[in-house]
């Protein structure tokens, strides 16, 4: 049985890994996921977003009110050693790759080009195997056309192309008109590849307080019938790797991904519930399934149900939608 | 070379040379304790190899002792300290000085508190220790600081005599000057280790056993105290000796005395700390325009070495000035004048001087409370010494009309030395004006081969502070310890500064001024008012002016302008070549900021980028043609005391004030903070009628009674503004009835706490709330209108309002528009206890905000109501506010006792019906104080015409016959640290005070040191690794005696559990403890979200609300009543909105999670033993706590 797999270049024993989450967060989780037999380690974001308000905020929160009294120079000692940039977080992907042996994955969400490319540079200079982009990007203006979100994405693909030398994925939303062609394009650039998809905090509303609340839920196996269906038409289409990421709960759910034709599998939410040693029961789970239905490898079953190989690949399509439609008469 | 102030200076030699520190902080000289503590936690080590340790103690008497015994045990010990702080030491002080102790304290000399409390600097703290046994050694200037407190220290251990070494508070401990350093191999090179191994030789060890401490009876005291003279007469030449190893180490050379200038010099001043500079400087320019005098800079003062100072004593002076910067009333002369005068006796009949007689000696006074003093004053002294009957006793640098003492002098007289470069900042405490300057200087000092010198001087407020920056430079060292009176270039960072003081009085003929001017730059001439426009005409000066704050803005950086403005100073000033300044500016922000992050510097980088296309040099006029006017700073209303002496020290001008002008016993008029309209808020609360469900949270959450609400009859609308806004009152009782919330437009801070905590919104938009915030300026002049009506309308009866959250903010508040920060969570308990019982308010405010911002001059805010009763409040100290306030009550009911009395003789007079309602009123209430108040009316005016003594005396006494409710104010630094013992005896005296504790959960004041308030995980300064210890329980501890009312609020979260526990605890007629949640800019978040952050701290069991009522327990039931929910929330979600424990998270993860984990393990802990006692099913027996309930 040959679970082995290749992703971003990268070797990899069996093609599931954890995906980006505070899971990584602490070393000792790590070292379990590795036990567990992680394929690689993806790191949380690296926010610059965040980073850039919190330096902000912690600036006009103890130097506004300094020298401001003769008797309160400032109300905070002066720190030596005070990291408020993305040192901790550069500092942990190091720690990271001193104690696992399998891949570790950067991850990045930037605001500005400068933002992405330094970032980029600094998490390749902690040792990071690989980078995954987290374009998360709401698109809040009404003036912003599509076109122009996309340029801002491929824009950024290829800035960050020329300050690094490690492969690059793209963790993109599913929200945009053409998400094949988005993907081919990206392809094009040189995205060695895509994480599809990425899962948004959702606003909510307080309905008693008038106010908008967000709240991130865990996912469920449902969030990944999106995946399955965008990874199926794009299978085939582009030489770059897929990963799917979100909606993984289940070995059934990881065989349906590769079965899409996605190269690698992430599982975070199934994780989060259940500890890292999860990890172990689903790809031990995934193993004796392979074995029980006498498939060789992964790449015998990758693809084997993407539009271009689906017995019926009207389900991808239009039909699906109608059909789900009349399921709903009453 | 480096660019540093004093403090900084004197810490880092007495850090390297020392093991051991115990320190409380205390203005000006806390900062030296800082950076101890800070390289302490840095790991930094000393001259040998080990880092010093640093232990922050309850008070300086605490600190005291911990380095008697630190010394006694054989380790190199030092602390620093200041004023009150230093006379706590002085029992100690005493002690190791008699056991021979080598020992060096650093003292940044300030005023002791007297009339009045002063934070600035003379000498006044140092003179009050001459008796101890310490030597006394003075540095002059940053760099003598520096340099004596390392003569000091090799002086000390080679005599054993311990050093009190002192430097003037604020004029040198805080002036940034460049100096030389000293390295540590010249430190290895200066102190002996010899004497070091002695200090250790003589340690206290069970090894060596030795006893000390002994009590010595009559026949044996006298002639042991004798023993120690050999090496007090050995000090001067082991000091002189010092002195000169200091000199071949470093080519800098003292003696103790130094004199400068002529050497056949006939008038001669001797004088010591940083005025000697602003002298020498004089003598220096004197000379050279053919006179003939010198002045004795005093280094050694203990002991005073008469061989030395004969030395140097021209020959050939035929007068001396002595000049002292301290005030012993009563005294034929201050200190120094004494021992010179008898230092001549002595000089002459040991035969060091002849004729000594001859020399005509004078004493003067100078630089109280770091009043000027500079060269246009000494040259007035020198001016008097050569009359032919110079006064005998003179001040100098004020007017005294009273006793005629002081000297006149020529203001515009000054002393600049050829290349030296002067310049002005106007700047506020929040746009980092201040910031920069200290950069400015340090690039000046470090990238040209100038010297240079920076000093900053404050205003009192907290909220929009004016700060005002005085930096000099040129080609010689500077010795100007004095403040510019007019500079080559000034700058104003505020617009609106420009109307409360005059600032281009400051700028030279021909200069350059330079001002920040909101909107476009090439209309800001259009924008002065006419005075200024002439003023700039006459002077002919250069006129820059930029939109920083919108180039700020437009960079991220809103409000923080300082590298903007810094930018123009270079540009404009051409103290460097233009690319050279931007790259040193911008070095100097990475150098800053670089640890706030690279986002923090590229918005300064880019501020500086957009600073030279926006700053404009504009042609003006040649004829003023504005036709704004000044308007006056105080309107025409105002009292008499407000326009004649207030009014001067709002803008700027309190030093013109002659001695007549002032109160004579510290005795000041309240309610002054009303005239003085600050217009500090960029933007206001608009009050929306339709949307306002008339809660009146705003108006209690408001820390400056800036917002407030009314309810009165529609005629008098009457004669209302036209924008005026009212709607119906929405109470069922009041049919009929109106309402109005009003901003105060002038007075608000635009903090956002009263925004934030609207709970009405508008049903379609609900961005818009019931109050939203609106630029000020375009308001300002309407709602001023606006408030000025508000006022007029009537207050309603308090007697008829109910005891509620929203009611009680009907009631007027009598503490208002403080120089509290902006969003202060302290002011508003201090504002409610106002308006709940501010008409017979006696409070008793421990020195630290409170008693700053309610306080310090020039304007105060406890105020007055319509009957002209209000909060009477007085600060004594920090330590004794506890016992101060006990003393009121005591006087009070003494008073009381004696009104009964002489009350109950006036039978026949006043008749029994009214004698027995007076001594049986119930004064529980409103009604039942007004009631009161009616019937010692009428009992006076039975009285009226009486004659009799005893008549006289009760007609004198008799409002006392009225309760008046006594209230102790202070922070958790008083409560929990240095007034603990106090406290703990006030509230062990049954006696009925109330407490009200301002917690903060550290020292607000003095910069936001540890106290033992200070929760476990918080990074605070004293705990830069994360306090590791829980806070003190105070409120629970204070429950075990069982007889005193105790509860712990927060406004934020509870209001009407505030109210309620501040009215039980007045009602209660016994001591009583209210702990007040405070937020504070010390805890490093947005104040605008205090109250969000109260309701946190609450939910998450961080802050139990309880309150415990020994009436209760008489009652049989259980006097323990917990008052808030069990924890529903985790620890997290409150602290991690706060930059105190944020920042332990950013230093060392490990231990922040490590903190954070017992942090929320000992809140559940504590919360169960609050749920068990608040459960208790068995309260103590009322017969058993009958006879501990106290009664009045």
């Amino acid at each position: 049985m040959d679970l082995s797999t290749t992703y971003l270049g990268l070797p990899l024993k069996n093609p599931v890994m954890p995906g980006a989450s505070p899971l990584v967060d602490k070393l000792d989780n790590v070292r379990l996921l590795e036990d567990a037999g992680a394929a690689a380690i993806v790191m949380h974001s690296l926010f610059e977003e965040q980073i850039t308000s919190q330096q902000l905020a912690e600036f006009a929160h103890t130097e506004f009110s300094a020298d401001s009294s003769s008797e309160a120079g400032s109300y905070f000692p002066r720190m030596e050693d005070y990291a408020l940039g993305p040192d901790r977080y550069l500092e942990h992907i190091s720690k990271i790759k001193e104690v696992v042996d399998i891949p570790v994955i950067g991850s990045l969400n930037g605001t500005s080009i400068g933002g992405w490319t330094d970032h980029a540079k600094l998490i390749q200079q902690a040792g990071a195997d690989a980078l995954e982009l987290n374009v998360y990007y709401v698109a809040t203006d009404p003036n912003e056309t599509g076109m122009e979100v996309q340029m801002r994405t491929f824009n950024i693909l290829e800035e960050v192309k020329k300050s690094v030398t490690i492969p690059i994925a793209l963790k993109l939303s599913p929200y945009y008109s053409s998400p094949g062609n988005f993907a081919k394009s990206l392809d094009s650039r040189g995205a060695a590849g895509l994480v599809m998809f990425n899962r948004f905090y959702q606003p909510d509303i307080d309905i008693e307080e008038l106010e908008a609340t967000h709240r991130l839920d865990l996912s469920n196996s449902t969030e990944l019938r999106q995946r399955l269906r965008w990874i199926a038409i794009v299978h085939g289409h582009i030489k770059a790797d897929i990963a799917l990421s979100g909606g993984v709960h289940s070995h059934e759910d990881i065989i349906k991904g590769i079965m899409v034709g996605a190269t690698t599998v992430q599982v975070v939410s199934a994780l989060l519930k259940h500890g890292p040693g999860h990890l172990a029961t689903m790809i031990q789970s995934f193993e004796r399934w392979m074995e029980a239905h006498e498939y060789e490898s992964v790449d015998q079953m990758r693809g084997s149900m993407s539009l271009g190989h689906c017995p019926d690949p009207s389900v991808y399509e239009r039909a699906n939608y109608l059909k789900i439609l009349n399921l709903w008469k009453v | 070379m480096g660019t540093l102030d004093a403090n900084e200076a004197v810490a880092s030699v007495a850090y390297r040379m020392n093991e051991f520190f115990a320190i409380y902080p205390i203005t000006p000289s806390s900062p030296m304790a800082e950076f101890a503590d800070e390289w302490s936690a840095a790991g930094r080590p000393n001259l040998w190899g080990a880092v010093p340790s640093v232990l922050e103690m309850q008070s300086e008497g605490g600190a005291a002792g911990a380095l008697h015994g630190a010394l006694m045990a054989g380790s190199l010990s030092a602390s620093f300290t200041a004023s009150q702080g230093l006379l706590l030491m002085v029992p100690n002080m005493f002690k190791i000085a008699g056991e021979l102790m080598p020992f060096c304290l650093h003292v940044t000399a300030r005023a002791v508190a007297t009339h009045a409390l002063s934070i600035f600097g003379d000498h006044s703290d140092v003179m009050a220790c001459r008796q101890t046994g310490f030597a006394m050694l003075a540095g002059g200037s940053v760099q003598e600081a520096m340099d004596t407190a390392v003569i000091s220290q090799m002086a000390t251990l080679r005599s054993r005599v311990p050093f009190l070494h002192f430097f003037d508070g604020f004029r040198t401990s805080h002036e940034v000057s460049k100096i030389s350093l000293i390295s540590d191999e010249v430190l290895h090179a200066l102190i002996d280790d010899d004497c070091v191994h002695a200090v250790r030789d003589r340690s206290l060890t069970p090894d060596k056993p030795v006893i000390r401490g002994t009590a010595q009876n009559p026949d044996a005291f006298f002639q042991a105290r004798e023993g120690c003279n050999s090496y007090y007469d050995a000090l001067p030449g082991i000091v002189r000796e010092a002195m000169a190893a200091f000199a071949a180490q470093t080519g800098r050379t003292y003696l103790p005395f130094d004199y400068e200038g002529a050497p056949d010099a006939d008038r001669v001043i001797v004088i010591m700390g940083s005025g000697a500079e602003a002298a020498g400087e004089t003598v220096g320019w004197l000379n050279d325009n053919g006179e003939k005098v010198g002045v004795i800079k005093v280094r050694l003062y203990r002991p005073f070495s008469v061989e030395d100072f004969a030395a140097v004593l021209p020959k050939t002076v035929k007068s001396i000035a002595v000049l002292d910067r301290t005030k012993e009333p009563g005294a034929i002369g201050e200190p120094l004048f004494l021992d010179v005068v008898a230092a001549l006796r002595t000089a002459e009949s040991r035969g060091l001087l002849k004729d000594s007689h001859l020399i005509r000696v004078t004493g003067g006074r100078y630089g109280l409370g770091s009043k000027e003093f500079n060269p246009a004053m000494v040259k007035a002294i020198f001016d008097e010494l050569a009359k032919p009957d110079p006064k005998p006793e003179f001040t100098i640098g004020i007017n005294d009309d009273v006793t005629g003492l002081s000297l006149d002098y020529d203001p515009d007289f000054e002393v600049v030395p050829a290349g030296m470069k002067q310049a002005i900042f106007f700047g506020l405490g929040s746009d980092g004006t201040v910031g920069a300057n200290k950069n400015s200087i340090k690039i000046i000092g470090e990238d040209t081969d100038n010297y240079a010198q920076g000093y900053f001087v404050y205003d009192s407020k907290k909220a929009g502070a004016m700060t005002v920056s005085h930096l000099r430079f040129g080609p010689q060292p500077i010795r100007s310890t004095y403040l510019i009176r007019r500079a080559e270039f000034v700058a104003c960072h505020r617009f609106d500064l420009l109307h409360q003081i005059n600032i281009l009085d400051y700028v030279k003929p021909g200069g350059i001024f330079l001002l920040n001017s909101p909107g476009d730059p090439h209309e800001a001439w259009d924008r002065l008012t006419r005075d200024l426009q002439e003023q700039i005409i006459a002077k002919d000066l250069s006129f820059y002016a930029i939109d920083a704050s919108t180039v700020a803005r437009n960079c991220g950086m809103a409000g923080r302008i300082n590298t903007i403005m810094q930018t123009c100073y270079f540009a404009i000033s051409g103290v460097l070549p233009k690319d050279e300044a931007i790259a040193a500016i911008k070095y100097a922000i990475k150098k800053t900021y670089g640890k706030r992050g690279d986002a923090v510097v590229q918005r300064n980088y880019e501020a500086v980028d957009r600073t030279l296309e926006n700053l404009v040099k504009l042609d003006y006029a040649k004829t003023a043609d504005s036709n704004i006017l000044l308007a006056p700073l105080v309107p025409d209303n105002a009292p008499d005391f407000v326009k004649r002496i207030t009014a001067m020290m709002i803008a700027g001008k309190g030093d013109l004030l002659p001695v007549s002008a002032f109160p004579v016993d510290g005795t000041w008029p309240t309610g002054t903070t009303q005239w003085e309209k600050r217009n500090i808020a960029e933007e206001i609360p608009v009050w929306e009628t339709d949307l306002c469900i008339q809660c009146n949270k705003c108006a209690l959450v408001c820390p400056h009674a800036a917002i407030r609400p009314k309810v009165y009859t529609p005629d008098l609308l009457a004669d209302a503004p036209a924008t005026f806004k009212s709607t119906a009152f929405k109470v069922r009782d009041y049919p009929g009835m109106l309402y109005s919330l009003q901003i105060a437009p002038e007075d608000c801070t635009g903090c956002l706490v009263c925004v934030n905590v609207c709970p009405a919104k508008d049903k379609s938009n609900p961005s818009r709330k019931a109050i939203n915030m609106a630029p000020q300026l375009p308001l300002r002049e309407a709602e001023r209108e606006n408030y000025e009506f508000f006022l007029k309308l009537p207050d309603p009866d308090r007697a008829m309002l109910k005891d509620d959250v929203k009611t009680s903010q009907f009631m007027r508040p009598l503490f208002e528009y403080s120089g509290a920060c902006a969003g202060c969570g302290e002011t508003p308990y201090v504002k409610l206890l106002t308006q709940l019982f501010g008409d017979r308010l006696l409070i008793a405010n421990a020195t630290g905000c409170s008693s700053i911002y309610g306080g310090n001059l020039p304007t105060t805010p406890y105020t007055t109501d319509p009957c002209g009763r209000g909060p009477a409040w007085a600060n004594s100290l920090f330590e004794d506010n506890a016992e101060f306030g006990l003393g009121f009550r005591a006087s009070l009911d003494q008073t009381r006792t004696y009104a009964n009395v002489l009350l109950q003789g006036q039978g026949k007079l006043v008749g029994d019906d009214l004698i027995s309602s007076i001594l049986t009123a119930d004064q529980s209430s409103e009604a039942g104080i007004n009631a009161q108040r009616e019937r010692v009316a009428a009992l006076r005016q039975t009285l009226t015409g009486q004659t009799s003594k005893e008549a006289l005396a009760l007609a004198q006494i008799a409002d006392y016959l009225v309760d008046k409710s006594v209230w102790i104010v202070g922070g958790d630094g008083w409560a929990y640290d240095i007034g603990f013992g106090g406290l703990d005896h006030v509230i062990a005296s049954g006696r009925n005070v109330n407490i009200l504790v301002l917690d903060t959960e550290v020292y607000s004041n003095t910069g936001g040191q540890q106290s033992k308030a200070t929760p476990l995980g918080a990074v605070a300064k004293f705990s830069m690794a994360g306090k590791a210890l829980a806070k003190k329980d105070l409120g629970l501890i204070a429950t075990t005696y069982g007889t005193v009312y105790v509860a712990r609020v927060a406004f934020g979260a509870k209001d009407a559990h505030t109210v309620t526990a501040l009215r039980e605890a007045e009602s209660y007629d016994g001591p009583s403890l209210v702990i007040a949640y405070s937020h504070c800019v010390a805890h490093g978040y947005s104040l605008s979200q205090g109250v969000e952050q109260q309701k946190r701290a609450v939910a998450c069991g961080y802050w139990p609300l309880f309150r415990f009522d020994p009436r209760r327990t008489a009652a049989g039931e259980n006097p323990m009543k917990l008052d808030s929910a069990a924890p529903k929330a985790s620890l997290a979600e409150f602290t991690r909105n706060e930059t105190r424990f944020q920042m332990l998270e950013r230093i060392n993860p490990e231990r922040s999670a490590m903190l954070q984990q017992m942090a929320a393990a000992s809140v559940k802990e504590r919360f169960a033993i609050y749920q068990q006692l608040a459960a208790a099913s068995e309260p103590a027996s009322p017969s058993t706590t009958d006879s501990n309930t106290p009664t009045a």
